[in-house]
């Protein structure tokens, strides 16, 4: 029972851990593309700054927002939460993986999805329906991929708790599995175009031609916005975080010593450094794609996963 | 069995007392909706204890042929889908009431002809037409579900089939529910024919019309795959599977949405029932192929249903078309039972028929929520076109709510209702690899991968119908000034809504209530999906995969409510204004994003799915570019011109050859009449 309380205790600090740690990857992300890109860096901490200036600012809303514009922002910081919590960070036996597996995790993204493009309608602008419909247009893409390629995990462990899946994939050793490429590349690409980067989309800029995420947020303010913000740094991470520890597992901690647990922290914060690289050189190399260009990609990228679960079908199961 | 009888003797009384609604309205308002209340309690009873006792009760009863006494029959399976039915009828018992009015004060006939703009004459409706075969339709209902043997499910099932089909016609005044209603009543007629066939397949070998004896007979493979194949396209025709689907959104939308609710809510269960009767209990143990077919064909169903409801612009259209896409889900779950319970692993089998038996149970509940609410919003704006609606969720802030909650669980959101199923129905997939035919480990997947694009895609049409007509501004002035629905409306739509969330939250106790039927259907012992207590769902096993609803519930409440509260310490001005207009000034309703539009990037990637005519012209001599451009869309289904009208037409070259030996003279028809009997005699001896 002690030992089961720790468990949890240990599940509460690390949803903590990951809802803190998102803004500092958001922000070590920036810095990198900004260096890559020779421009004057903003500082690691800035994205805690912003959060803070708009938590202390007062709400300006649209004249015609009804409750839904309000109550969005909590629900899709909550579901947001909720999803952290369920994906392992640093310790692999995560209790809380019990309570919702991977395809929760997709319904919780779904549900924020909902609830965002919801809200960009109902101001009723041009801006809000516009980045609704696109939003829900790749969304419809991206989420079967995302599901398809987490897929490829959960049958090779036969399980879709995540916290189960991953100690499989850990005591299963270094094995080369050809189905986990496939899942790799097809969930980069998902995402990439799930949290809003190049080539997808780019919050940076306010242009119509160019905006998806930021077309629904457009009417927010203050700590509304900053909800919403938050919530899209959390599902950046959680991303991250899901790379990281399914295809490298390596290194997260499977006991609760503090030896193990320090590991496991370092060993995440190197993964998500070493992604943030690599996601800021695809960022700085790439340019924008025209938004009709945007279902081929996705379209690829849930083929790449549909040939990732076949072949674990096919080549990786005995008969 | 008393309780059924009961509801069964109720809607038909229902019916009677409502003849004397033309002289006598409150007759309709009062009596026979109270009465078909009644009705749905008692088939509710009769369905839960049906379900808690476990047990089959059978009766015959002394009507019918001299030869065949009526046999009927209660057990878990028709406890299930009878309480289905229940909350749906006392639903639309408490709504009726308050929707009728329009049709008493006979002033308005809603008017959705897309063409003529002109105010339609005030038109009468007849309220006894309405009430009674409201209730013959609900009896009829009810009767499927308790008949024992083919005669009477027959009977029970024409009866539902023609009163469903007077009251789609009902308002007959406009020529598109004529011919609905007509291709409705072709369409259900042919079905009904291809079951009494599959029937005679059984009852051939069984030599009986008796279920009891079908269940005994043993019938060759071949024959056996004849009698599904017939069962699946009689059973699937009236569910509305691609592509026999066709009439399914011209029929439902043209009936008064209360009945709109029952067609989609619970009708299309009926013909489920039917076909999990036929297949899983009468028929034996099933094969592979049946599965394989129908789980390909319920995942073309739910797929291209769903890529046509997206671009409906009619509420109730849009409604019926998602319908389809559901029962492609359902027939996914059955598929997949089959071929798990085919290939030897009847747990796993049974994860997937619980699946679809839990599905149903939330279509019935949150289809018939959404119909009611679309039901709400026509009868307080008369518009179901979405693109003249808006803003709705200031006007009718309860329905909005209601609606809400029916849009989340339709889309398959946790922690409502519909996900629960859909967890399901993948769960059972993901459980592929204990086969070994090569070609079902590859397909299952792929039909996984297309169940979840299914359901994304479901979240974009939702998204698009409630913001559309719920939110933003209203596009047209009486939709600005609508108002909220009475209170006895508002409570059946609260009711539904309630019952999404239940059945989301408690999904192990629905279960335990639903394992008899899968149990007795499969003779396993008792199932593994709450081994964990009520709190935990673990439909294969709790290392496999867990689910907690309470516990989502519980976490998502109280982060929102910490965060509400953190941010909410101090108390801060809230200041209104003008949103972003961009510098321009002076935001519209028109300048809002359309459902058309809305539709419109999925348009392009789904291309070839629909056929799409598109046009956009300048008329001549408008030199304003801006104002002057008209843009039309046409988009129908292909199912239209590739599979009916060539039928269509070859009925109508037949009709015509056949036309032939019809000469009017009399001496001609009594020959045709001597030979045939000569010829049958022949036959015979």
């Amino acid at each position: 029972m002690v030992d089961n309380l720790n468990a949890w205790l240990d599940s509460a600090l690390q949803t903590l851990l990951f809802i803190a740690g998102a803004p500092l990857l958001a922000g070590w992300i920036k810095r990198l593309k900004c260096h890559l890109q020779n421009r004057a860096a903003p500082s690691l901490f800035q994205p805690y700054r912003d959060l803070v200036k708009l938590f202390a600012k007062d709400v300006v809303l649209a004249e015609h927002a009804s409750w839904l514009f309000r109550a969005a922002p909590y629900i899709v910081f909550g579901a947001m939460v909720l999803s952290a919590a369920v994906v392992p960070l640093v310790a692999v036996p995560l209790p809380a993986s019990a309570i919702a597996d991977v395809i929760v995790l997709a319904g919780f993204f779904a549900l924020a999805r909902f609830f965002q493009a919801l809200a960009g309608m109902d101001i009723g602008t041009a801006f809000g329906g516009m980045g609704a419909s696109r939003e829900m247009t790749v969304a419809s893409l991206a989420e079967p991929a995302m599901l398809m390629a987490v897929f490829t995990l959960t049958m090779t462990a036969s399980t879709t708790n995540l916290s189960i899946a991953i100690r499989h994939i850990l005591a299963a050793g270094l094995v080369l599995r050809p189905s986990f490429l496939f899942a790799l590349l097809s969930l980069a690409m998902v995402t990439v175009a799930e949290t809003g980067h190049i080539p997808v989309d780019n919050p940076a800029t306010h242009l119509e031609l160019t905006m998806l995420h930021e077309a629904m947020v457009l009417e927010y303010s203050a700590r509304h916005l900053a909800l919403m913000e938050w919530a899209s740094m959390i599902k950046l991470m959680i991303y991250a975080v899901l790379i990281s520890n399914i295809f490298l597992p390596w290194g997260i901690a499977s006991r609760f010593t503090v030896a193990a647990i320090t590991v496991g922290t370092l060993a995440v914060t190197a993964k998500l450094a070493l992604l943030s690289v690599l996601l800021a050189l695809w960022e700085t190399v790439l340019a924008k794609m025209r938004l009709f260009r945007v279902p081929q990609f996705l379209g690829f990228a849930f083929l790449l996963a549909l040939l990732g679960v076949l072949t674990h079908v096919i080549l990786e199961t005995a008969v | 069995m008393m309780l059924a009888y009961a509801a069964v003797v109720a809607a038909l009384l229902s019916g009677a007392v409502a003849m004397a609604a033309d002289r006598f309205p409150p007759a309709l308002r009062i009596g026979s909706f109270s009465l078909l209340g009644v009705s749905g309690a008692a088939a509710l009873g009769a369905g839960i204890l049906a379900l808690l006792s476990d047990s089959r009760s059978r009766a015959q009863l002394p009507f019918g042929l001299p030869w065949l006494s009526w046999h009927l029959r209660l057990d878990p399976l028709s406890g299930l889908f009878m309480a289905m039915v229940g909350i749906s009828v006392i639903a639309v018992s408490l709504y009726g009431p308050g929707y009728v009015r329009e049709f008493e004060r006979g002033v308005h006939t809603p008017h959705h002809a897309p063409s003529d703009g002109a105010p339609q004459p005030a038109v009468h409706h007849s309220l006894a037409a309405l009430g009674l075969f409201t209730g013959l339709f609900v009896a009829g209902m009810l009767a499927v579900l308790l008949a024992d043997d083919a005669f009477v499910f027959m009977i029970a099932w024409e009866i539902m089939s023609v009163s469903s089909y007077l009251l789609v016609v009902y308002q007959h005044h406009n020529s598109t529910s004529r011919q609905a209603a007509f291709i409705y009543l072709l369409l259900a007629h042919a079905g009904a024919l291809v079951i009494l066939l599959a029937f005679g397949v059984l009852a051939g070998s069984a030599g009986s019309f008796t279920f009891a004896a079908m269940r005994t007979a043993h019938l060759s493979p071949v024959w056996a795959s004849v009698a599904f194949a017939l069962a699946l396209i009689g059973f699937g025709m009236k569910a509305g599977i691609v592509p026999l689907h066709v009439w399914l959104p011209e029929a439902h939308p043209a009936a008064p949405s209360h009945i709109s609710a029952l067609m989609s809510g619970v009708m299309i269960k009926v013909a489920i029932y039917g076909l999990i009767r036929f297949v899983f209990d009468l028929l034996g143990t099933p094969q592979w192929s049946w599965g394989l077919a129908t789980l390909t064909i319920g995942t073309a169903t739910a797929l291209l249903a769903v890529l046509y409801a997206v671009q409906q612009n009619d509420f109730k259209r849009l409604l019926a078309y998602s319908s389809v896409e559901n029962v492609g889900i359902i027939f996914m779950g059955l598929g997949l039972g089959m071929i798990f319970i085919a290939t030897g692993h009847p747990t796993i089998g049974a994860v997937a028929l619980l699946a679809a038996l839990y599905h149903c149970l939330n279509h019935s509940v949150f289809k018939t929520l959404l119909f009611l609410g679309a039901g709400a919003v026509l009868y307080r704006t008369h518009e179901r076109d979405l693109d003249r609606l808006g803003g709705l969720i200031r006007r009718m802030p309860h329905t909005a709510l209601f609606m809400l909650i029916g849009c989340l669980a339709i889309s398959g959101l946790p922690p409502l209702n519909g996900f629960v199923s859909e967890w399901l129905t993948l769960q059972a997939a993901l459980q592929v690899s204990v086969l070994s035919s090569g070609v079902l480990r590859s397909i299952i997947p792929v039909a996984a991968a297309l169940l979840a694009l299914t359901t994304a895609i479901v979240t974009a049409t939702f998204v698009k119908a409630y913001g559309v007509a719920f939110l933003g501004q209203a596009r047209t002035r009486h939709v600005a000034h609508a108002r909220e629905v009475s209170i006895g409306m508002r409570a059946a739509m609260a009711l539904l809504a309630l019952l999404c969330v239940a059945l989301g939250v408690v999904p192990t106790l629905v279960i335990r209530l639903i394992n008899p039927v899968t149990r007795n259907l499969l003779h396993l012992g008792p199932a593994g999906a709450t081994v964990r207590g009520w709190l935990w769902l673990t439909p294969v096993s709790p290392h496999v995969a867990s689910y907690s609803a309470p516990l989502v519930v519980a976490a998502m409440a109280s982060t929102l409510l910490l965060a509400y509260v953190l941010l909410h310490l101090r108390r801060r001005a809230t200041r209104r204004s003008q949103p972003w207009d961009c510098g321009f000034g002076g935001l519209n309703a028109r300048m809002q994003y359309t459902s058309t539009a809305f539709s419109q990037p999925l348009r392009r990637v789904f291309a070839p799915v629909w056929r799409t005519e598109e046009q956009v012209s300048l008329p001549a001599g408008s030199a304003d570019q801006a104002s002057g451009m008209r843009h039309q869309l046409h988009i129908t289904d292909w199912s239209w011109p590739a599979l009916y009208q060539p039928v269509g037409h070859l009925v109508l070259v037949a009709a015509r050859r056949v036309g032939r030996i019809q000469t009017g003279s009399i001496r001609v028809y009594l020959a045709y009449s001597f030979f045939t009997l000569l010829l049958l005699l022949w036959l015979i001896t």
